[in-house]
C-alpha cells in the first residue's frame, strides 16, 4: 500500500444533498467523480450523467443465445444425430421442444446478467482503499458520500478540499491508495 | 376493499419514525448482537435429528432401492411424487411475492421478500431431492442431461419429465442468484458492522466487496427489474410443466387440461401459507414488529384465501367436468375419489383448503396473527393432502380392475417426508441466525420514500 491520494471524500447525511453536491461538482468540472449511497436513490445516476449500462444488453444476449442453443441441440440430437422414425412421426417435433428452450431462455438470460454485474462493477473485490476509511463504515447504513478523485485532471488537493467544504459536508477524509 | 375494511385501520408498511439508521441498527442487530435463543436451538435439535433421519433414509434407499417406500405397480409415484410437487410448489409463492409484487410496486412487500426467497431456495432445494431418488438408479440421474456418451444416447425432448428437469434446473439457479446477488447490498451493512474481525471476514467474502457506488446500483436495479420479470416467468412456466407431468399421462384425473393453471393457483395458496407459517414467528421472536405488522399479516391473508378460492374452484370444474363428459373412466374416478378407499385424502383437502380459509373473510380473523398461522398451517397440511389425493387416488384403479392396487406408506415414506420438513427448517433456521432476515436497503428506500406518504397509500394488494 503506497502512501498515494486516491481522492477526496465528503459525507453527508441524506441523498438529497448528495445529489446537489454531485451536480455542483459536475457544474465545476470535476469528471472523475463517484457517489455512494445506502440504497438506489432516485435521480442520483442522472445527476452523474452515467450512461445506461449494458446489463439488459446482455441479458437479452443470454436469453437469445441460451434458447437459441438449446432448441438447435434439441433439433440435433432429434433430427441429425440420432433420428428415430415411430410411426411415421416428425422427427422434429417442433411444439413439444419449446419447453426446454424456454427454461434455458430465463436461465441464462439471469446468468448473463451476473455476470454483466459483476464484471461492469469490477466485483468481486473484497479490499478497497475506501474500506480504510473509518468514516466510510456508514455507506452501507445511513450516510452518503461523494468521492473527488485524484486522476481527475481538474483535481488540486488544496482546491478539491475548499469546494468540498463549500457543500458544507458532516465530515472531509483522505482516501489513500 | 376499502369499502369492507377501512384502509386506515391498518398500520403502515413500516412503523412510523424509522429512517435508514434504525432500520440497520434494529435489523442488523437481529444477526449481528442478538444472543442465540434457547428457542432456537431446540428448533435447530429437532430440524438435525430429523434431517439425520432424511440422510439414514437416503443412504438405505441407495443401498436398498425404492422399494423401502410402499410404491408398487399400479401406485408406483406416491409420497415421492407428492412431496416434490408440494414442495417446489411452496417455493413458487415466495418467488411470486419477491417478484411478482416487485413489478406491482407494492411497497409492503419489502418486509416480506427476503426471507420469502430464502424459503423459496430452500424449498426448490428439498424438492429437487425426491424425483431423483425416486428415479430408481439415483446415480444416473445424470442421463437426463444432454452430454455427448459413448453410447450416443439422447434425452427424449417430448416428455414431459425431460421438460421438468429443465424446469427444476432453472428455476433453481435463478432463485439462488436472484435471492443472493439481491442479498449483496445487506451482507455489506453486515461486513461494515461487523463487531468482530472473523464476522467482517466472513460478511466480507460473501459481499464481494460491494460499495454501494452509484454505478453499482443502476446496474443492480436494471438486473433485478429484469429478473424479476424472469422470475414470474419462471413461476409460470415451472409449475406449469409439474402440472404436464400429471396431464400428459393418460390416467383419468390426470388427464386435464386444467392442471396447469390449478397447479399454479395450487402453488401460489401453499406458498403464501408458508411465508405466513414463517413470518408470523419470525416477527415474534426476532423483535421485527417494527417491519412486519398487520397490515402485512392481513394482506397476505388476503392473498391466501384469493389464491384458495381458485383452488377450489378447481376442484368443483375436476368433478363438473368428469360428470359433464360422462367419461365412463373419468366418473369411475371421480366416484372413487369422493367415496373411494383414499376418500379420507380427498375429504380432508376440501376440509382444510375450501373451508378452512373461509374464516379468512372475516377481517377480525385476518387481524389475529395466531388464527392466520392455525389456518396456514391447515393449508399447507392440505396441500400436501391434494397432491397424494391427485397421485394416489388416480392410480390405484384406473382402468383395469384386474390392475388396481392399493398403497400403504412405509416407515420411510414418513421419515422421507418428516426428513424433508426438518431439512428445510434447518437451513431455514441457519438463514435466519447468519443472514440479513429482511432487505435492509430496500427497507431503507422506502422509509425515505415514506415522507412523501407513498408508503400510506399503496399499501393494498
Amino acid at each position: 500500500m503506497s502512501e498515494r491520494l486516491l481522492g477526496l471524500l465528503a459525507e453527508f447525511a441524506d441523498a438529497a444533498q448528495l445529489r446537489g453536491a454531485v451536480l455542483r461538482a459536475r457544474h465545476e468540472r470535476y469528471a472523475d467523480i463517484e457517489a455512494y449511497s445506502p440504497y438506489p436513490v432516485d435521480g442520483l445516476t442522472e445527476a452523474m450523467g452515467v450512461r445506461r449500462g449494458h446489463v439488459p444488453f446482455w441479458m437479452l444476449l443470454g436469453a437469445i443465445g441460451g434458447g437459441g442453443f438449446t432448441y438447435w441441440l434439441e433439433w440435433y440430437s432429434a433430427a441429425v444425430n440420432y433420428p428415430i422414425n415411430i410411426g411415421g412421426r416428425p422427427t422434429f417435433s417442433w411444439p413439444a421442444f419449446l419447453p426446454p428452450a424456454l427454461e434455458m431462455t430465463l436461465l441464462w438470460a439471469v446468468l448473463l446478467g451476473v455476470l454483466a454485474i459483476l464484471v461492469g462493477n469490477r466485483l468481486p473485490r473484497v479490499h478497497h482503499p475506501l474500506f480504510a476509511v473509518r468514516a466510510f463504515d456508514r455507506a452501507s447504513s445511513d450516510r452518503f458520500f461523494l468521492l473527488l478523485r485524484a486522476s481527475d485532471p481538474r483535481f488540486e488537493p488544496r482546491r478539491a478540499r475548499e469546494f468540498l467544504q463549500t457543500l458544507s459536508p458532516l465530515s472531509i477524509s483522505e482516501v489513500m491508495e | 376493499m376499502s369499502a369492507v375494511i377501512p384502509n386506515d385501520a391498518l398500520p403502515p408498511v413500516i412503523e412510523p419514525g424509522q429512517n435508514a439508521s434504525t432500520i440497520t441498527t434494529e435489523i442488523s442487530a437481529v444477526t449481528l448482537q442478538r444472543p442465540t435463543g434457547w428457542l432456537w436451538i431446540i428448533g435447530l435439535l429437532i430440524s438435525l435429528a430429523s434431517s439425520g433421519l432424511l440422510f439414514v433414509g437416503i443412504c438405505w434407499l441407495l443401498y436398498a432401492g425404492v422399494g423401502i417406500w410402499g410404491l408398487n405397480i399400479p401406485v408406483a409415484w406416491s409420497f415421492a411424487i407428492a412431496n416434490y410437487v408440494w414442495w417446489i410448489a411452496i417455493g413458487m409463492g415466495g418467488t411470486f411475492i419477491s417478484a411478482g409484487m416487485y413489478l406491482a410496486r407494492q411497497p409492503w412487500r419489502n418486509s416480506i421478500n427476503r426471507f420469502a426467497e430464502a424459503m423459496t431456495v430452500f424449498a426448490v432445494s428439498v424438492s429437487g431431492i425426491f424425483p431423483i431418488l425416486h428415479l430408481g438408479r439415483p446415480w444416473f440421474f445424470y442421463w437426463l442431461f444432454p452430454y455427448p456418451d459413448v453410447m450416443n444416447v439422447w434425452p427424449q425432448w417430448r416428455s414431459s419429465l425431460e421438460w421438468d428437469f429443465w424446469a427444476i434446473l432453472a428455476y433453481l439457479i435463478v432463485s439462488i442468484v436472484y435471492w443472493y446477488i439481491g442479498m449483496l447490498p445487506d451482507l455489506a451493512t453486515l461486513r461494515d458492522r461487523a463487531p468482530t474481525l472473523a464476522k467482517a471476514r466472513f460478511y466480507g467474502l460473501l459481499a464481494l466487496g460491494w460499495r454501494g457506488e452509484a454505478r453499482h446500483w443502476l446496474r443492480f436495479e436494471q438486473f433485478n427489474l429484469i429478473t424479476a420479470g424472469i422470475a414470474v416467468a419462471l413461476v409460470f412456466s415451472v409449475h406449469s410443466m409439474v402440472a404436464l407431468d400429471f396431464s400428459e399421462g393418460l390416467v383419468p384425473g390426470w388427464h386435464e387440461t386444467i392442471f396447469p393453471p390449478f397447479f399454479i393457483a395450487g402453488a401460489l395458496f401453499s406458498g403464501f401459507a408458508m411465508v405466513l407459517v414463517l413470518g408470523i414467528p419470525l416477527r415474534r421472536f426476532f423483535g421485527l414488529q417494527a417491519f412486519l405488522n398487520d397490515r402485512h399479516i392481513v394482506n397476505m391473508a388476503k392473498m391466501m384465501l384469493c389464491a384458495g378460492l381458485f383452488v377450489d374452484y378447481s376442484y368443483f370444474s375436476e368433478i363438473f367436468t368428469a360428470f359433464y363428459s360422462m367419461d365412463r373412466y373419468d366418473l369411475a374416478m371421480t366416484l372413487h375419489r369422493l367415496y373411494g378407499a383414499y376418500a379420507w385424502a380427498f375429504w380432508g383437502t376440501i376440509l382444510f383448503n375450501a373451508l378452512n380459509i373461509q374464516l379468512l373473510w372475516f377481517p377480525r380473523v385476518r387481524r389475529s396473527h395466531a388464527a392466520v398461522f392455525v389456518i396456514s398451517i391447515g393449508v399447507l397440511i392440505g396441500m400436501w393432502l391434494e397432491r397424494f389425493m391427485l397421485v394416489v387416488s388416480s392410480l390405484y384403479e384406473d382402468f383395469v380392475p384386474s390392475a388396481w392396487g392399493m398403497f400403504w406408506p412405509t416407515f420411510w415414506d414418513l421419515a422421507f417426508l418428516a426428513g424433508s420438513v426438518g431439512l428445510f427448517f434447518l437451513m431455514f433456521l441457519l438463514f435466519a441466525r447468519l443472514l440479513p432476515v429482511l432487505s435492509m436497503f430496500e427497507l431503507r428506500k422506502l422509509a425515505h420514500q415514506s415522507g412523501s406518504g407513498a408508503v400510506e397509500r399503496g399499501g393494498e394488494p
